[in-house]
């Protein structure tokens, strides 16, 4: 593990996004449009106010396992990792690289979604907006870092992409939103307890209907972070520096 | 000083359920620039991935600057230049060899060395993926100047060259040989031939040749290096009928 060089290719993957303004902007302003959308849609009723915050955490969440999935992607096929990993880069380091650079990414895009849905939209917060921020990071985070384990496993572009279908949906199906998870039939109910998308949308929930959220977020936000923490180790171990 | 930069026994290597290589022996002498020749699928490249350590091979021994091929301590000593240029496409060209740079530690003002070693000064500044296909290549190979290492591998580093071009980069490899370092360079132009201290002519994975160009002359009769490589390749033809 080397400090110098993880930090110098999340500065490179960055320059990578800043060069490629449709991206930047799709990853901040889909989110923005969606909620919009949803608190358009349920205008006049409750429903807004319960599933705006737990959507806060799935939209960011989907945006950035598809942008960092094909990012990396595009890495692997394009030689540039094959030839990177000829030289002293750790696989550690290129992982907690990309890690890094879409962290600064989650971090934008969790300050403008939240401020998009409390300040434009209206959305009810009774915990702190602070920690809805944090959630919304960690959220952002956890899509990142299982897009960097999907794309290990994927071997084109398309398949990339069919990855987030694949790896996502079942998660947004059992996370909560559409049947409360402790109504969902047992063994349903313990693969929810598994998914970190439960989590993530468990820890939006709270942190808007309590207004002293702190310990239930911090499980919750524990939970996020070892996903994120197993989905990195996992993913670089994908990484081979001999491929046949 | 080692004797040989490369050496290599018995390298067995199998790529999608095909043996593409066989049983190669082969040495790389060190100082030198060693030229790789053989037709399209003879196995040029699936030998330059053993030796910088990327490729998985079955059996064999792949031993470079004195260490097995893939070691750790290697990654600073040796630039691999891959067939197709691997470059990042949305950053400039300063920003890509900047990047190789850092990774190699190498010093800043080592950057704009290589960007004026494969002579693309003038378009330090343009996304990479705005240029052209040798322009993109030559940028390739400056990521791997830069950290002025002791082995370049290049795969095809001339491809898409005009003949000028083509000129000053084996002017460019001639001097990094004259300064110690060695090259193993795979070509498809005949010509560049006459450019190589030593050639090492492969088809389908063996090796057919391992001389010096005045060698293979003299050994075929031929008058240029396309004749004694045309020659050499009907020999193994009508020896395998
Ligand atoms: N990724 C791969 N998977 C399976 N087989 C491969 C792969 N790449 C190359 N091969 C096979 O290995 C053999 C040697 O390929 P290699 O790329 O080493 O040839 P080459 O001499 O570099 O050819 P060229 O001059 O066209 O670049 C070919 O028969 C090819 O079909
Ligand atoms: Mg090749």
């Amino acid at each position: 593990m080397n400090v110098h060089r993880t930090v110098v290719t999340a500065a490179r993957v960055l320059a990578q996004l800043r060069a490629d303004h449709r991206t930047i902007a799709l990853m901040l302003v889909v989110p923005c449009v969606l909620i919009g959308l949803l608190a358009w849609i349920f205008q006049d009723t409750p429903v807004f106010d319960a599933l705006g915050a737990p959507l806060l955490g799935v939209f960011p969440f989907v945006v950035m396992f598809i942008v960092t999935s094909v990012a990396t992607l595009r890495e692997r096929t394009s030689g540039t990792l094959e030839r990177l990993l000829t030289t002293p880069m750790g696989k550690g380091d290129f992982m907690l690289g990309y890690a890094l650079a879409f962290g600064v990414m989650a971090v934008l895009q969790a300050l403008v979604a939240t401020g998009f849905a409390v300040w434009v939209c209206g959305l009810d917060v009774a915990g702190p907006v602070w920690q809805l921020v944090v959630v919304a990071v960690l959220d952002a985070l956890l899509g990142s870092a299982l897009g960097l384990l999907a794309s290990g496993f994927a071997r084109t572009e398309f398949q990339a992409v069919q990855f987030m279908p694949a790896f996502v949906l079942p998660q947004f199906l059992l996370c909560g939103l559409l049947v409360a998870r402790d109504r969902l039939p047992d063994v349903l109910h313990v693969v929810s307890d598994v998914l970190p998308l439960s989590y993530a949308v468990d820890a939006m929930k709270v942190v808007t209907t309590s207004a002293s959220p702190g310990q239930d977020v911090t499980a919750d936000a524990t939970v996020i972070v070892g996903w994120v923490v197993a989905s990195l180790v996992l993913g670089s171990l994908t990484l081979r520096r001999r491929t046949a | 000083m080692m004797n040989n930069a490369v050496e290599i026994d018995g390298l067995r290597v199998v790529r999608g359920g095909r043996t593409v290589i066989p049983g190669l022996s082969v040495r790389v002498p060190a100082g030198q620039v060693v030229g790789l020749l053989g037709p399209s699928g003879s196995g040029k490249s699936t030998l330059i991935r053993a030796v910088v350590g990327v490729q998985v091979v079955a059996a064999g021994s792949v031993r470079v600057l004195g260490e097995p091929a893939g070691s750790p301590t290697l990654r600073h000593r040796i630039g691999y230049v891959t067939q197709s240029p691997s470059v990042y496409d949305d950053l400039t060209v300063r920003a890509n060899v900047r990047y190789f740079a850092s990774i190699l530690g190498a010093p800043r003002t080592s950057v704009d060395e290589a960007i004026a070693a494969v002579d693309l000064g003038s378009h330090a500044d343009s996304p990479v993926g705005r240029l052209s296909g040798g322009q993109r290549s030559r940028a390739s190979l400056a990521c791997a100047l830069v950290g002025d290492p002791e082995l370049l591998v290049l795969d095809e580093p001339t491809v898409g060259l005009d003949p000028v071009l083509r000129r000053d980069l084996w002017d460019l490899f001639g001097r990094l040989a004259a300064q110690g370092r060695s090259l193993l360079v795979s070509s498809h132009v005949m010509d560049e031939a006459a450019r190589c201290d030593r050639l090492l002519l492969l088809r389908e994975g063996e090796v057919l040749a391992d001389a010096t160009l005045p060698d293979l002359l003299q050994r075929t009769g031929a008058t240029d290096a396309e004749g004694a490589f045309l020659a050499l390749i009907d020999r193994a033809e009508e020896a395998a009928r």
